[in-house]
């Protein structure tokens, strides 16, 4: 068998390309906490620019729609006094037959410093960062059903501002994990910084194929899934998932599955909940829970752009 | 032409025979084994010094796209092979006789490897209406098969393998159920799990092999599996064989090699069809392989252009190149199974030969001057530039592997010879 290569790491094993959060070493998530916790003060500043990356070039990929995530990156990337340029791949080039490949090549021919890459199949940004100059750092913004690194590291972030210890934790992750790259990536950022118990909750046509080997305990019921625990993350439902023999139907989902005050107050009294947005509200969340107390998603969006600005100014070199 | 082959270690799986001893081969047969002929002059004289000197190998799965022969047929001289089984996937798919007659032509006009060409089962394989089978046999395809494309209607399947009965046809059927396998990648399990990609479970193979295995014993045909890649279907072949159906079986040499570990970072080229499972599966094909429930090892030869493959994973068309591989992972399979080189190459010539009732893949006097010649002792770096076929996509680049071939003969003509 032959060994393969960390592509994330370069031969001092400091952050080259931001791909998964499997395999990252806790130091480096250490670091990108730590180094966001910083860019929070910036965020709430009045003037929220600072001039890390002046004139580096930041090209947002987005082989897949996402003007959300697009969004924050971009935002992230300006904050740092980057040049961004978006580029809804999805709608343009790739479609009139140029392969991902071609595309890189010719935004690398425009001195680009950094991708942001979406796509819809895992592993594309493997790809993308194989193929890239030396000096071209590939950040994953999301690939298939593998992983969304930064919305892990902005998880494990949110959680860390209201929870301090993790090695004290016990974490649900509930829905379509067979699915979710947001899954994937909590899994392994939880894991890594040492919380004892992760559990998923799902049916089993949302769970994938021995999900257990990642180091989580399998739930089928929700009820028993979410005794005792300390933070609650809510996966979005696709609507597509509806249809089809995955579930009968987002009501008879909800009355298993959705997290509503009653079954969160299965979980620990001070619990937190987590969701990557965009919500389905009454699929897989209550009204009641989205805008309750114990509630954090509005501050995982706000943090989540401090997050991303860590990580680009750590994979440009530009702290310490 | 006469050629000697001398002082090589002759090793011919069909008879036992394993001992050094020089080969004679006039008019594309051989004419003697050890003694040289009264009255012999060489055309051609080999130096086989530290080689072994075996039947030429039978590839029972090689796919050739339309303007890729010449390079193909050059890949498999260079890789020892001397006959080759093609899939009627081809473009036209191979269900009429005169697209048979000429692929067969074509080929001959190169006087390279044999080219014994698989016709289709099911018109334009869309698995609704018979081909016309006994036209394509009389055209000279040597058994039918569905390629890659599995017939969805079982009532079709049982009429395709009662009228193929009826004629002792053979029918090659690859088990993959299309619904379970819907749009997977990889292997169901922990790694396709991690890597985020859509799996193939098992009991794709398995549900569709259980009912294979069925309809062959209600009608009575030679059914010859290909491609078995899990450790359950190499299980049901055993029992099937060991009830007296006729059954043969064949597996790729990369899936006696590779697990889906091995997809790594994404690695395209381990994109194949079936996808590489665990190593459970493959301690399972290896133990099939060597207790004999599968009959042959097969290159499952699939070039593809650079295009195809450097996509994402799952957009990836599936499929390796490997006649020039196929030898050199026979010897490297021996060598991690710990069976005898003999044992190995039976299963690349002769029981190769046997499963699909191929006059080949033996090297007595009188039979069809087909010979390999290679060194088992010298390796080889397994690179892209290397490669003689139109695909560059092996699994097994930067490999060493050992196995170099020397030379190679096809019907008593020169088909191969290293550079010196």
């Amino acid at each position: 068998m032959l060994s393969k290569k960390n592509l994330q790491l370069n031969e001092n094993g400091d952050l080259r390309h931001l791909l998964a959060i499997e395999g990252l070493p806790k130091r480096i998530i250490e670091r990108i906490l730590d180094t966001a916790e910083s860019f929070v003060g910036v965020n709430e500043r009045e003037v929220k620019v600072v001039p890390l990356l002046r004139g580096k070039s930041i090209f947002n990929i987005f082989f897949e729609n996402s003007t959300r995530t697009r969004t924050t990156f971009e935002i992230a990337a300006k904050r740092l006094s980057a040049d961004v340029v978006n580029l809804d791949v999805a709608r343009s080039s790739t479609n009139k037959g140029e392969t991902i490949l071609d595309t890189i090549a010719n935004l690398t021919a425009m001195h680009a410093d950094m991708f942001v890459v979406r796509h819809a199949e895992s592993g594309a940004p493997y790809l993308i960062a194989q193929h890239a100059a030396p000096h071209v750092h590939v950040v994953n913004a999301g690939d298939g059903r593998h992983e969304h690194p930064t919305q892990g590291l902005l998880d494990v972030f949110t959680i860390r501002k209201y929870k301090k210890d993790f090695t004290r934790l016990t974490v649900a992750i509930v829905g379509d994990v067979l699915h979710s790259r947001v899954a994937r990536s909590q899994i392994h950022a939880l894991t890594t910084l040492g919380v004892p118990e992760v559990r998923v909750i799902g049916p089993r046509t949302l769970l994938p194929a021995d999900i257990e080997r990642l180091g989580v305990r399998v739930f089928t019921s929700l009820e028993e899934g979410l005794k005792g625990v300390d933070v609650v993350t809510m996966l979005r439902l696709q609507n597509e998932r509806m249809t089809g023999a995955l579930l009968p139907s987002a009501s008879e989902y909800f009355s298993r599955y959705g997290l509503t005050p009653q079954k969160l107050a299965l979980a620990k009294p001070d619990a937190i909940v987590l969701h990557p947005g965009p919500m389905n509200r009454g699929v897989e969340i209550d009204s009641a829970v989205a805008d309750g107390k114990q509630a954090v998603i509005l501050p995982q969006v706000t943090y989540g752009i401090a997050v991303r600005m860590a990580v680009m100014a750590i994979l440009s070199g530009s702290t310490r | 032409m006469k050629i000697a082959i001398r002082k090589g270690r002759v090793i011919d799986p069909a008879s036992n025979f394993d001992a050094q001893a020089d080969v004679f081969i006039a008019a594309s047969k051989i004419v003697a084994v050890g003694e040289q002929p009264a009255d012999w002059h060489s055309n051609r004289d080999i130096n086989a010094e530290g080689c072994i000197v075996a039947p030429g190998l039978v590839d029972l799965a090689v796919h050739v796209k339309r303007g890729t022969l010449a390079t193909e047929l050059a890949a498999a001289a260079a890789g020892g092979v001397t006959s080759m089984v093609c899939s009627p996937d081809t473009d036209p798919v191979l269900d009429e006789p005169g697209l048979v007659d000429m692929l067969r032509l074509r080929a001959q006009s190169f006087h390279g490897t044999h080219l014994y060409p698989l016709g289709a089962l099911t018109k334009s394989l869309a698995g609704v209406q018979l081909a016309e089978i006994s036209k394509l046999a009389q055209a000279g395809c040597v058994g039918f098969s569905q390629a890659d494309r599995a017939v969805l209607d079982t009532q079709v399947l049982l009429r395709a393998m009662q009228y193929a009965a009826t004629f002792d046809y053979s029918v090659w059927l690859q088990p993959e159920d299309l619904h379970l396998a819907n749009n997977g990648v990889a292997h169901e399990g922990e790694v396709a799990s991690r890597l985020g990609l859509a799996g193939i479970p098992s009991s794709a193979e398995i549900i569709a092999l259980a009912t294979h295995i069925e309809l062959a014993r209600v009608t009575a045909v030679h059914l010859h599996v290909c491609r078995v890649s899990t450790a359950e279907g190499v299980a049901l072949i055993r029992a099937a064989k060991s009830s007296g159906l006729k059954i043969t079986a064949d597996v790729a040499i990369n899936h006696l090699h590779l697990i889906d570990l091995d997809i790594g970072n994404y690695d395209s080229n381990y994109r194949l069809s079936p996808p590489l499972r665990s190593s459970r599966d493959r301690d399972g094909l290896r133990a099939g392989v060597i207790d004999g429930t599968i009959d042959a090892i097969v290159s499952d030869h699939t070039p593809r252009q650079d295009d195809a493959k450097q996509v994402p994973f799952g957009e990836a068309a599936p499929g390796a190149t490997g006649l020039e591989t196929l030898l050199s992972l026979t010897l490297r399979f021996a060598e991690s199974a710990r069976i005898p080189i003999h044992d190995a190459l039976a299963r690349v010539t002769h029981h190769a030969a046997q499963a699909a009732k191929l006059d080949a893949g033996r090297l007595a006097v009188d039979s069809v001057a087909d010979v390999c010649v290679f060194d088992p002792g010298a390796y080889r770096l397994i690179n892209k530039a290397g490669f003689k076929s139109a695909g560059k996509n092996s699994p097994f680049l930067g490999y060493e592997l050992p196995g170099v071939v020397r030379a190679t003969v096809t019907a008593g003509h020169l088909a191969f010879e290293a550079a010196a």
